[in-house]
C-alpha cells in the first residue's frame, strides 16, 4: 500500500469525523487506564488521552515515518504489524484496546479482534459502514465498485480488502459470544441509531469478552 | 567546545571471572552541566573501537569526538539540557585500564596477564564513575553496537539508577555469525608473529594482524549498497589493472587505509579482550529466560534499529523489544532506513536524531522535571 493512499485514507477518516471520534473514545475511555491503540499513526488520539483522561497509552504503527512522529509526541509506540500480531502482550493487560477504522485492512480481522479481546478488557472498534445508503446507490447504480465519501479508491488500489456493514458486525459479535457493550452511529458529525445499517457512515462499537 | 579527558582511580574493582582489578583508572569526559536535582545526566556508552571523546575537540589531539554529530547543543543528545558523561571502557586503551596498562604487581604491561572481562564488567565499572560523580539516577544510558549492550546490561543490573534506556543496533547476546568475524579479527591479530603471545610493548607492535582486524571489521560495518555506491569497481591512481597485487580498486585502498590508520590508536590486545567480552555476551548469563530478565527492569526503553545493518540486524532488536513488551515494559521501538549499514548510528543520524531527542524529552518530563 502506497503511504499516498494511506495519507489520503487518513485524511478523509479526519475530514468525516473531524474530532468527534477523540469526542466518542473519550466518553468511553476511563480516566488513569491502560490504552493500546493499533495503527495509531502519528499518535494523535493517545497523546490526546494521556493529555486528557491520564491514561497509561501504548501504540503499534507500521509507517516508520508515523512511528517517528508518534514518538516526537512522547507516545510510547512498537514499529510493526497488527496482523503480525499481539502474541508477545500477556492477557488481559490493556482496560481498552483501540482500533480505529483499520479493521477492514486487517488479513485475518476476525484473529485481530480475538487478540484485541485477550490482550484488553474492552474493545473499542470503528470502521466504515459498508451498509450505508450512499454505498449501496453508488454500486446499484453503476455496476461497479461502489466509490463513496467513505470508500473513494478505485478498486485495485483501495486499502480496504474486507467489507462489512453494522449488521455484519453485530453478527459476528453474536456468534462469537462477545458481548457489545456501547454501539454509536455516526452520519457525518450526526449521531443516531435510527436505520444504524443504512444511515450510519461509521460505526463505532466496544466489546468485551 | 574544548574538551579535555578527564581520569579518577578506583581501588579495586571485582569481575565476573573471579578475579579482582586493582587499582582501576577510568577516562571520561562530560559536557554540559548537571542540574541542582542531578536529574539530568546521560551516560553515553562507546562502541568496540570507541573512547571517552565522545563530543567537542579535543584539546589533546584537535579532533572531534567518535559522536559529535549527535552530542552538543541542539544535538540529540543536548548539552544545553542535560550532562553528557562517557567514559572509555575496562579492558580499554584510552585511558582506562586494560591489557596496556601497568600491571602493580610485576611494574609491566598486563598484556595477555589481564583477566577476561565481560559487558556487566565494564557496566560495573560505569556505576562506579557515576557514584563517583555523585549521580543518584542516570536520566538515560544510551549507545550504539556494544554501547547498546552495555545499556541494556545497566538497565538489567541496576534498574533504580536508569530512568531511560537506548540501545541501538544491537543485541541482547552475540550470534554465532558475529562471535565467527571476531574470531576471525582475533586470530588474524595472533597469526602475526609481532603479537609474541601479546608481549610486544617494549617492540614492534603487531600492525598486519590488528590492520587486519581492523579491515574485517570495517566491512562488517557497511553495507553491500553502501560500498556500491561509495566505491563500486572504481579503480585507484589507475585507468587499467596493474595486472599485479598492488592496489587496483579503491576499495581495497579504503581497507588498507583504515586498517592502518587503526593501528595507531589501538591496542591489538584491548581487541583481543574487547571482542572476547562481546562474544561471552548474553544479558539472561543463566539468570532464566530474556523476558524473566527484562521484566524486572523498570526504566523505558528506546530501540533503535537500521534497515541495512546485517551484523546487528533488526530481528535481534525485535527480540529485545518482544521479551519487554511480554512484561509490559514501557518500550518504544522503530527501525530507521538506511543504507549505511551497521554505521547507520554513527553517520546516518538525521532521523536517528529526533527519535532520540523527542524520547529524552518525554522522559525527562516524565522522570526527572516531576
Amino acid at each position: 500500500m502506497s503511504s499516498v493512499l494511506e495519507e489520503r485514507k487518513k485524511t478523509s477518516v479526519r475530514e468525516i469525523l473531524g474530532r468527534s471520534d477523540y469526542a466518542i473514545i473519550s466518553s468511553l475511555v476511563e480516566p488513569g487506564t491502560k490504552v493500546l491503540d493499533l495503527g495509531c499513526g502519528d499518535g494523535e488520539l493517545l497523546a490526546w488521552l494521556v493529555e486528557n483522561k491520564g491514561v497509561e497509552a501504548r501504540g503499534i504503527e507500521i509507517n516508520r515515518a508515523r512511528v517517528q512522529k508518534a514518538i516526537a509526541r512522547g507516545v510510547t509506540v512498537f514499529q510493526g504489524d497488527i496482523d503480525e500480531g499481539l502474541a508477545d502482550i500477556p492477557d488481559q493487560s490493556f482496560d481498552y484496546v483501540i482500533l480505529s477504522q483499520t479493521l477492514q485492512e486487517t488479513r485475518h480481522p476476525l484473529k485481530v479482534l480475538q487478540e484485541m479481546l485477550r490482550v484488553g478488557r474492552h474493545v473499542i472498534v470503528t470502521f466504515p459502514n459498508f451498509g450505508h445508503w450512499s454505498v449501496r446507490l453508488s454500486h446499484l447504480f453503476s455496476g461497479r465498485a461502489p466509490r463513496t465519501r467513505l470508500f473513494p479508491y478505485e478498486w485495485y488500489d483501495s486499502p480496504n480488502i474486507h467489507f462489512l456493514t453494522v449488521k455484519d458486525f453485530e453478527d459476528l459479535a453474536q456468534a462469537q459470544g462477545w458481548t457489545i457493550e456501547r454501539r454509536i452511529f455516526l452520519a457525518g458529525h450526526h449521531m443516531g441509531r435510527f436505520l444504524a445499517n443504512l444511515m450510519a457512515e461509521t460505526a463505532v462499537f466496544m466489546l468485551r469478552r | 567546545m574544548i574538551v579535555a579527558t578527564q581520569f579518577v582511580r578506583f581501588d579495586s574493582l571485582p569481575l565476573d571471572c573471579g578475579a579482582t582489578l586493582a587499582p582501576v583508572d577510568v577516562a571520561y569526559e562530560t559536557y554540559g552541566t548537571l542540574n541542582e536535582a542531578r536529574s539530568n545526566a546521560i551516560l553515553i556508552l562507546h562502541a568496540l573501537t570507541g573512547d571517552a571523546h565522545a563530543a567537542g575537540i579535543s584539546r589533546e589531539t584537535g579532533k572531534p569526538g567518535w559522536w559529535d554529530n549527535s552530542i552538543g547543543p541542539g544535538k540529540a543528545f543536548d548539552t544545553d539540557k542535560y550532562f553528557i558523561i562517557c567514559s572509555n571502557v575496562l579492558g580499554g586503551c584510552r585511558g582506562t585500564t586494560g591489557p596496556p596498562s601497568i600491571d602493580p604487581a610485576t611494574g609491566r604491561p598486563y598484556a595477555m596477564s589481564f583477566p577476561v572481562i565481560t559487558i556487566a564488567d565494564m557496566v560495573r565499572l560505569q556505576k562506579k564513575l557515576i557514584d563517583h560523580l555523585g549521580i543518584p539516577r542516570l536520566l538515560a544510558v544510551a549507545g550504539g553496537s556494544m554501547g547498546g549492550m552495555q545499556a541494556l546490561q545497566w538497565a538489567a543490573d541496576y534498574p533504580g539508577s536508569v530512568a531511560a534506556a537506548i540501545p541501538i543496533a544491537t543485541t541482547w547476546r552475540h550470534s554465532a555469525q558475529q562471535i565467527a568475524f571476531n574470531e576471525v579479527g582475533r586470530q588474524a591479530i595472533m597469526a602475526d608473529p609481532d603479537w609474541n603471545q601479546g608481549d610486544y610493548y617494549d617492540s614492534r607492535p603487531p600492525a598486519r594482524g590488528l590492520a587486519i582486524a581492523r579491515m574485517i571489521g570495517h566491512i562488517t560495518y557497511m553495507s553491500d549498497e553502501s560500498m556500491r555506491e561509495k566505491f563500486g569497481r572504481r579503480l585507484r591512481d589507475k585507468d587499467k589493472y596493474g595486472f599485479d597485487f598492488s592496489i587496483d580498486f579503491e576499495v581495497e585502498s579504503y581497507l588498507r587505509y583504515r586498517g592502518a590508520q587503526f593501528v595507531d590508536r589501538f591496542d591489538a590486545n584491548s581487541y583481543l579482550y574487547i571482542t572476547k567480552a562481546l562474544d561471552y555476551f548474553d544479558l539472561t548469563n543463566g539468570r532464566g529466560s530474556l523476558a524473566d530478565v527484562l521484566g524486572q527492569t523498570t526504566a523505558r526503553f528506546l530501540v533503535i534499529s537500521f534497515t541495512s545493518d546485517w551484523l546487528y540486524p533488526s530481528y535481534q532488536s525485535l527480540e529485545i523489544v518482544r521479551a519487554l513488551r511480554s512484561r509490559n515494559r514501557d518500550v518504544t521501538y522503530c527501525e530507521l532506513s538506511s543504507n549505511y549499514g551497521h554505521d547507520a548510528f554513527l553517520v546516518d543520524i538525521s532521523e536517528q536524531t529526533e527519535v532520540i531527542r523527542s524520547f529524552l524529552a518525554s522522559t525527562y518530563r516524565e522522570k526527572a522535571a516531576a
